[in-house]
């Protein structure tokens, strides 16, 4: 890889713009995409690598390509720096997402409590409107909290997140629902929203939540990938 | 970070920068059980440095002796392994899958 490639495809990737790496195989020449400049052909494939987050090898025009998709990483949102918050953020940094937490309650959100991660102290509405979740964002509550919860969840129905948590049993849940109805929010709509949050492993501790949590995240996001 | 999401080409260029010398392997195309997926990486520098995987570690000594061949020559290399590669065998391709990996220097 030259220099200039590399020093394009890091700024790129700071940039947190998605961004692919295409080899010419097997000589080894190297372009990013997209280009304007590139066969659309290969624009395209680009394009589809970047859609599935698949990187591969494809064949245009007798010439085989390998396609590195650099994707921003998944962002994950949660509100309520709460002990289970506590289990979650690790485990999904692990995981290699890129994760804020959200809670305006000082005591709560400290650096000590959430270090390496992004803490916001600003209201989930607040937050959530800075933070523009998009297609690869997940919002998870974590609060019980009417007043912090349902203002995130209200945001996040309004976004295109992918993925939507509500920590909080099937009663809360119910609750839940009927208060975000009056806020405006169809029964389909608020369908997104996985309550309660978790794939079903009959977790009790703190890191089994966040297993069941992220697991349910997982299944989501490569479901999603290969739609 | 975990081994599975560490950014490789992150690390190669950090150790680039740090004035090593340094490979990098990637799965350009995989068939049957390969245990990585294509562009999963592999940095190898000169000094005997290590990140990441292009297999289950099948074959990371072969991979990382070419990355240092490759350091030497500066051409690029694009590898064949397979059951039907007697290579494969050499280096012990146990899962039966086949993958192409795609070496190159950071220059």
């Amino acid at each position: 890889m030259t220099p200039e490639t590399l020093a394009a495809l890091t700024a790129l990737r700071d940039a947190k713009t998605p961004v692919v790496l295409a080899t010419a195989l097997p000589g080894g020449a190297q372009r990013l995409l997209p280009d304007m400049e590139a066969p659309e052909a290969l624009n395209l494939a680009a394009k589809r690598a970047l859609d599935r987050d698949e990187s591969g090898t494809v064949a245009l025009d007798g010439q085989d390509w390998f396609l590195q998709a650099y994707n921003p990483k998944y962002r994950v949102i949660v509100v309520g720096a709460v002990h289970i918050a506590q289990a979650l953020v690790p485990m999904a940094a692990f995981l290699g997402l890129d994760v804020t937490v959200v809670d305006p309650r000082r005591s709560f959100a400290t650096d000590e409590r959430f270090p390496n991660v992004t803490v916001l102290t600003d209201w989930p509405d607040e937050a959530l409107d800075a933070l523009k979740p998009d297609s690869r964002t997940a919002v998870i509550t974590l609060t019980h909290d009417p007043k912090l919860d349902d203002p995130a969840l209200d945001r996040a129905l309004n976004s295109p997140a992918f993925y939507i948590g509500a920590l909080g049993s099937r009663r809360t849940h119910a609750r839940r629902l009927d208060r975000l109805r009056e806020l405006g929010h169809s029964d389909e709509a608020m369908a997104r929203i996985k309550g309660p949050v978790g794939l079903n492993i009959a977790a009790v501790t703190a890191p089994e939540i966040a297993v069941s949590i992220l697991a349910e995240f997982i299944a989501m996001r490569r479901n999603a990938a290969r739609a | 970070m975990s081994a599975e999401t560490q950014d490789i080409l992150g690390v190669a260029a950090a150790w680039k920068r740090a004035g090593e010398q340094v490979a990098l392997a990637t799965v350009t195309e995989t068939w049957g059980s390969s245990p990585r997926p294509a562009g999963s990486q592999l940095a190898v520098t000169a000094s005997g440095k290590m990140a990441g995987s292009v297999s289950g570690g099948c074959i990371e000594g072969a991979v990382a002796e070419v990355a240092l061949e490759t350091l030497r020559t500066g051409i690029p290399q694009l590898l064949d392994f397979g059951i039907t590669d007697e290579r494969a065998w050499e280096v012990g391709l146990a899962c039966g899958g086949k993958l192409k990996v795609f070496v190159e220097t950071l220059a």
